[in-house]
């Protein structure tokens, strides 16, 4: 039988199959846990008296509620505190290796996974967490799970799957890089076309010539929006990119046991006539920058556009036509007027769709001799520890602080804000997160989704701009 | 789990599309460790004013549909984070089935492991419900798989095992338990 990748990881982890109507049986390799959708799980397994089944194979760290201010003083929100404390608890008591919040491994759960080469390709991932996606980039199968999942694999390392369809996205490029337009404007531009429900009940492979000559840090920034889109999963089938970035890291296998690995790792190809359910492809060279104007991924514009009247947004949608009425209300924007027009009060660039060493460098080409706006409140939150300080030995954080950017320490920070770190009601944001939904940063903010250079260039225009003019 | 075989109730018409996890149980509430206690933040900053007063124009808070224990939703409810908030808070609400037109995987998924049974009926008998029958009562019947509204009686697709876990009551961990045997040869053919 022909595969595609997911097929592959898919029958080679089958424990017990199952059917059209069942689902099947699939063992996990690498289970990811933090602080906020973990100590329910726990719970569930002292209620029932149950163990956890490999302890070896989950690792967590705290990354959804730790302050990115200093670590040294205590933390000021007991409830954070009291999640934390949890975390570290479970993690003694059942024998899980913890990052903790001190620890120069910490960050975001979807930065350091790859990083400390816990990520592998041909392997199945979990987390309770929907970007976990991200990991897809290594061709592995990696998705969201819900804290009940969470629990299930903690006690059996497997979950109940059904199978989902093959989606193939091709990305076109015959150009070489271009600082200006890059993955996050790519992943924005397919979200735009396919929809927040395009990828549904689906596992997207990304193709192509763009995806073959993109680093892995930027193919994680496009797999981990696949979730944006409506899919489960997105991933890039494995190639000397990847094997490249694994060799070294921390926890990679080394010598005889990486050989032999890439041996496996080599065959996780689509067979030459393999079969995808859907298709779509874009050719990528034109593109512009991409900017969010409303509250949901979908809601992309091109910088070079006006923010659209909700009949031409909809296309005959009613029910979209109403959203997007709302959106506009939320966003406090009216049709027609220019993107490149809209003021911004903050800058946040983090997250794990975008705080990786490259997306601070490219930043920081933007922002380098530059002053931020007067009128902007503009930080840098690392992805990781390890970012931070990769960048730190590059002087990326004296480049940020001395344009005004506040540097801080790894954390998921304002792409949630369930931290300290919040727009304030009415504030509006150019933000390299993931999502745009109503109050995601803060109650009542506006979250404009950009790239990494976008959003620098707004905190020192205070305004979007089209960062090409300025390249 | 408490078992789901039936339910009879008037529905409470949610009209909004595309209806996040991040609207249904807003972050801040994110912070407790139990699975209980979240209805009273259920859909947060559109049921309360900026004030903190309740907003009397939201649905959920109208008094004529106070005690309705079916969510009638549109498209795509559930997209976004895949906090199990979400259906904790809905189900301390006293939702206990969720009707319409699609949801997002993680939240349909996060559903049944609470109890919770999410229906998905076509888009256009979720638009006729919507535009003449909020103020009826509506029929779940799990077992024949079937939501009748007057003389009209819609069938419904469930996969099998969710179906059955529903009507047991069962956890799903003891189920997968007993397939030890699989689960350890498994790792006996894939780890040295
Ligand atoms: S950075 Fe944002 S999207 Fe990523 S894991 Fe943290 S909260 Fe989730």
């Amino acid at each position: 039988m022909v595969k595609t990748v997911y097929d592959k990881i898919w029958d080679n982890h089958l424990v017990y199959p199952g059917n059209d109507k069942d689902p099947s049986l699939i063992y996990i390799d690498r289970h990811f846990i933090h602080e906020v959708t973990s100590p329910q799980a726990f719970d569930g397994l002292r209620i029932n008296n149950r163990k956890v089944r490999k302890p070896n194979l989950t690792f967590a760290t705290v990354d959804h509620n730790v302050p990115t201010t200093n670590r040294s003083l205590p933390l000021v929100d007991e409830i954070s505190s009291l999640q934390i404390k949890s975390l570290q608890k479970n993690c003694q008591d059942f024998g899980i290796t913890l990052f903790d919040i001190n620890d120069q491994n910490q960050g975001i759960v979807h930065v350091i996974g790859p990083e400390l080469g816990l990520t592998l390709p041909g392997t199945t991932i979990v987390c309770g967490d929907s970007h976990t996606s991200t990991h897809g980039a290594f061709g592995a199968l990696a998705f969201g799970i819900g804290t009940s999942e969470v629990e299930h694999v903690l006690a059996t390392q497997c979950l109940w799957m059904k199978k989902a369809k093959n989606f193939e996205i091709i990305l076109n490029s015959n150009s070489k890089k271009d600082l200006a337009v890059s993955a996050k404007d790519v992943i924005l531009s397919i979200i735009k076309n396919i929809g927040t429900s395009g990828g549904s009940g689906s596992v997207i492979e990304y193709r192509g010539s763009f995806i073959s000559n993109l680093s892995m840090e930027k193919r994680m920034t496009i797999c981990n929006m696949s979730i944006e889109a409506g899919a489960r999963a997105g991933l890039v089938s494995p190639d000397d990119v990847t094997f490249e970035y694994l060799r070294e890291k921390k926890y990679t296998p080394k010598n005889e046991s990486f050989e032999r690995l890439l041996d496996n790792w080599t065959d996780l190809k689509p067979d030459a006539s393999a079969k995808y359910d859907k298709s779509f492809t874009l050719n990528v060279d034109g593109l512009v920058p991409q900017v969010t104007w409303g509250t949901n991924p979908a809601m992309t514009i091109d910088v070079t556009s006006t923010i659209p009247n909700p009949d031409e947004y909809a296309k005959g949608d009613e029910e979209e036509k109403k959203s997007a009425i709302r959106a506009l209300k939320y966003m406090d924007l009216t049709p027609g007027l220019p993107i490149t027009d809209i003021p911004v009060d903050r800058v946040f660039i983090g997250s794990c769709t975008n705080a990786r060493l490259e997306d601070l460098i490219e930043a920081s080409i933007i922002v380098k001799d530059k002053k931020i706006s007067p009128n902007v409140k503009a930080m840098v939150v690392p992805g990781s520890q390890q970012v931070k300080l990769s960048a730190e030995k590059l002087g990326l954080d004296k480049i940020f602080m001395d344009a005004g950017f506040e540097w801080r320490e790894s954390g998921c920070s304002m792409c949630l804000g369930m931290n300290p770190d919040i727009l304030l009601p009415g504030e509006r944001c150019a933000s390299t997160s993931n999502r745009n939904f109503e109050g995601r940063q803060g109650t009542g903010g506006r979250t404009h989704l950009v790239s990494p250079v976008m959003a620098a260039a707004a905190a020192i225009a205070g305004k979007f701009v089209d960062v090409r003019e300025w390249i | 789990m408490e078992p789901f075989k039936y339910l009879k109730s008037k529905p409470v018409p949610l009209d909004i599309v595309n209806v996040d996890t991040d609207q249904i149980i807003p972050k801040q509430f994110l912070k407790l460790l139990g699975k209980t206690g979240y209805g009273k933040y259920l859909f947060y900053n559109w049921r309360y004013n900026k004030d903190g007063n309740v907003d009397s124009n939201f649905v959920i808070n109208l008094p004529e549909f106070a005690g309705r224990e079916i969510l009638l939703t549109r498209e795509y409810f559930g997209i976004g984070s895949s906090r199990e908030h979400a259906v904790w808070a809905l189900k301390d609400f006293g939702f206990k089935v969720i009707l319409g037109a699609s949801f997002a995987d993680i939240f349909y998924n996060n559903c049944f492991k609470n109890g919770v049974l999410a229906i998905m009926l076509d888009k256009d008998k979720i638009d006729d419900i919507f535009s003449s029958k909020t103020d009826r009562d509506i029929e779940v019947d799990l077992p024949n798989q079937t939501v009748k509204i007057d003389s009209d009686t819609h069938k419904f697709e469930i996969d099998s095992t969710l179906k059955h876990h529903l009507l047991e009551g069962i956890d799903e961990i003891s189920t997968t338990l007993k397939y030890e045997n699989q689960i350890r040869n498994y790792e006996l053919n894939n780890f040295q």
